[in-house]
């Protein structure tokens, strides 16, 4: 994922959301493909985006805060999410996900300190019959345990 | 030498890549072939050797297996995978392809009777490509069980210059993973079912809500698409016959709510995905306003097999109401768990004993939930309830989307109560106070349940009566299935702390 996210380009800002203006229900993929380019959607964004779809900033604010995907400040430079949903907690899904969250001494949501990767709970990745399961960006792995969740923080530096 | 590897997520999770890595290195010259998964989970990932026309399987897959799964020596060897008992006791229908074909290649997809259906939609009426699917008994796989044909029919007679067909695709519940499993492996399959529902109802445009967890199966449904456009299949002439239809994907962004189809429509407008109390009636007065048909992934896979071999042939199996096949998940603590598909009737107890093989763990089961996170837990008494619709509903369960979760007797059901109530706490969408502050209040109930107070239970048992008369939608509505379902038949694990307690 490794997120170009420091400089916000406001030239691309405007690209972006003028390339999704014309869809049928433009806003989400909008806030995606903004998500994508930024690692976040960027404040500098919120303006733009409520002029070219003609809504209000309570309206955008609303839609951003309801989704657990968009975020509003940069993520780690990975994100690992760990499968907290009933089929991965029935082979043991939970302990390994607090063995975890207790080694790196972070809650749900946090960032370790270097900055390398942000643990997030997702409820079910499709792996359910192959649980617990994780995502590291944009890779699924199923039966994780202890070893397998520290390989996959050292393959991405965390 | 053609191999066979599948590119399905669950094999990629579980090691697929570096199978292929090994095998490339060491038979450069093997023509390997990415097919989605056969569906037994235990055994991904899957390699297939073909050889005389017959393909013999090799798993689970190592890269240390790969020398012996070439010379045919390996101890992973299973022999021909059409002869494997779990091949062998399934009726596919919906899943025919899924698994045999490379899931990107149109010819195969027509080589293995895609676009059949299709075709014989083509020179039908509206009216009769309705009529087929009513036929057929089909009714949606994604969770309430409504017959697709009466809904489609309510579309085609509503007259609007656009209709929608929009495919959830959501798949939120847990246990649940035959919506991705399909997209992964035959996508085309998916695309033609939406072609057909939109020639039937007059509707020129589709549109797919992929959830984002899913990131493979919105790669390979995006080139499907792509595909299917340069080809002709999608576009202002389907497969030459003049008559328009075309789709898009669109991605979720992490709402389990968003799966219940009004949310799904608001969401798809950009808005909050918060639920639409009905009337209007989706049908009526769905994506921005025009008439929508919302169907789940199997449900619009399913209507090509209907048209190809007719709808007689598809509802001749099944039990009472509940016709055709269903496509169980079988996850959680499990020995083979994974994707079967069979007629409707079959029950809960061969479907975790025998075809699961029991738990994973080898210790006896406790309990089943069936249809997801606002499913019941089933107990092993209830084990000879067939899988069926109104059976389920007699049974105090349902079936919901056909996933099924085993959990072995170290289960603590009082914390499977818990996160009924805290994944609805978390998923909420707000419209309701029984399932915006039941929730959270449920969950503070359940502790002090857990900490011995007896009083907090017939506080957990109104509140769910609450949140069952009182939640516009099923997130709220049936949160209660699991919570009630594990106090009734597991009552020791709400009482156990309590006497510790004391
Ligand atoms: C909270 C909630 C979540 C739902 N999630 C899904 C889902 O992920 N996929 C799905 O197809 N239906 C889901 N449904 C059911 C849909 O509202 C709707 O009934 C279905 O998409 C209709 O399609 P079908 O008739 O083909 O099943 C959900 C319902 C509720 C209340
Ligand atoms: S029951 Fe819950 S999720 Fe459903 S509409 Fe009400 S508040 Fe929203
Ligand atoms: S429940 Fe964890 S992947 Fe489905």
């Amino acid at each position: 994922m490794a997120h170009p996210a420091t400089v916000i380009d406001g030239e691309e800002i405007a690209r972006i959301v003028d390339a999704h203006s014309a869809l049928e229900g433009p806003l989400l993929p909008m806030l995606h493909a903004l998500q994508e380019a930024f690692g976040h959607v960027p404040a500098q964004a919120h303006a733009p985006i409520c002029d070219a779809l003609n809504i209000t900033r309570a309206e955008l604010h609303g839609v951003i805060t309801f989704y657990h995907d968009f975020r509003e400040k940069p993520a780690g430079r990975h994100v690992l999410k760990i499968c907290r949903a009933e089929a991965c907690q029935s082979v043991g899904g939970a302990a390994v996900a607090d063995a975890l969250l207790a080694k790196l001494g972070l809650e749900w949501h946090g960032t370790t300190s270097d900055g390398a990767v942000t643990i997030e709970p997702v409820y079910c990745l499709g792996m359910c019959a192959c649980g617990p399961a994780a995502m590291v960006d944009d890779r699924v792995v199923g039966r994780v345990d202890a070893a397998k969740l520290e390989k996959l923080l050292a393959e991405v530096g965390a | 030498m053609k191999v066979y590897v599948p590119m399905d997520s669950a094999a990629k999770a579980l090691g697929a890549e570096d199978v292929v890595d090994a095998l490339r290195a060491a038979a450069p010259e093997a023509e390997i072939v990415r097919t989605g998964s056969r569906g037994m989970i235990w055994l991904e990932p899957l390699v297939e050797v073909e050889l005389d026309g017959v393909r013999l399987g090799f798993g689970p897959a190592e890269p240390s297996d790969v020398p012996g799964i070439l010379d045919g020596s390996s101890a992973k060897a299973l022999g021909p995978v059409e002869d494997l008992d779990w091949m062998k006791r399934q009726t596919r229908l919906t899943f025919a392809r899924v698994g045999v074909i490379d899931p990107l290649s149109l010819s195969d997809y027509q080589a293995h009777g895609g676009l059949t259906g299709l075709r014989r939609a083509l020179a039908m009426t509206g009216q009769e490509i309705v009529d087929e699917v009513k036929a057929s008994g089909l009714r949606g796989r994604g969770g309430a069980g409504f017959p697709t044909g009466i809904k489609w029919q309510t579309v085609h007679d509503a007259d609007a210059p656009q209709k929608y067909i929009v495919c959830n695709a959501d798949e939120g519940d847990s246990a649940t993973f035959a919506d991705r499993m399909l997209m992964e492996g035959d996508p085309f399959t998916l695309i033609e079912g939406m072609a057909i529902a939109g020639i039937g109802v007059g509707a020129t445009k589709g549109y797919v809500y992929l959830r984002s967890e899913y990131p493979d199966a919105i790669a390979v449904l995006s080139r499907a698409v792509e595909i299917a456009r340069a080809e002709g299949l999608l576009g202002g002439d389907v497969l030459g016959s003049g008559r328009a239809f075309n789709m898009e994907i669109r991605k979720g962004a992490g709402a389990y709510v968003c799966g219940e189809e009004t949310s799904l429509l608001n969401s798809l407008e950009g808005k909050r995905g918060v639920v639409r109390s009905k009337p209007p009636l989706p049908a009526l007065e769905g994506f921005l306003g025009r008439p929508t048909v919302v169907n789940n992934v199997i449900s619009l896979a399913t209507v090509p097999v209907i048209f190809e071999k007719g709808a007689q042939f598809y509802a001749d199996f099944g039990l009472g109401r509940s016709r055709g096949t269903v496509t169980l998940q079988i996850a959680g603590n499990v020995a083979q768990g994974g994707l079967f598909e069979t007629a409707f009737g079959i029950s809960l107890g061969e479907v975790v004993n025998d075809l699961g093989g029991g738990t994973a763990s080898g210790r006896p089961v406790k309990a089943v939930q069936v249809g997801g996170p606002l499913g019941a837990y089933m107990p092993v008494s209830k084990f000879d309830t067939p899988l069926g619709y109104e059976e389920f509903d007699t049974a105090g369960g349902l079936i919901g989307h056909a996933g099924l979760t085993v959990f072995d007797d170290t289960t603590d059901m009082l914390g499977m109560a818990r996160f009924a109530m805290e994944f609805c706490a978390v998923e909420s969408c707000g419209k309701c106070t029984p399932c915006r502050i039941g929730a959270v209040r449920g969950v503070e109930t359940i502790d002090r349940i857990a900490q011995g107070d007896a009083d907090a239970l017939p506080l957990l048992t109104d509140l769910c009566e609450t949140m069952k008369d009182g939640s516009l939608c099923a997130l709220g509505g049936f949160t209660p299935f699991p919570v009630m379902s594990a106090l009734t038949h597991f009552p020791d694990d709400f009482a156990r702390l309590k006497e510790a307690a004391e």
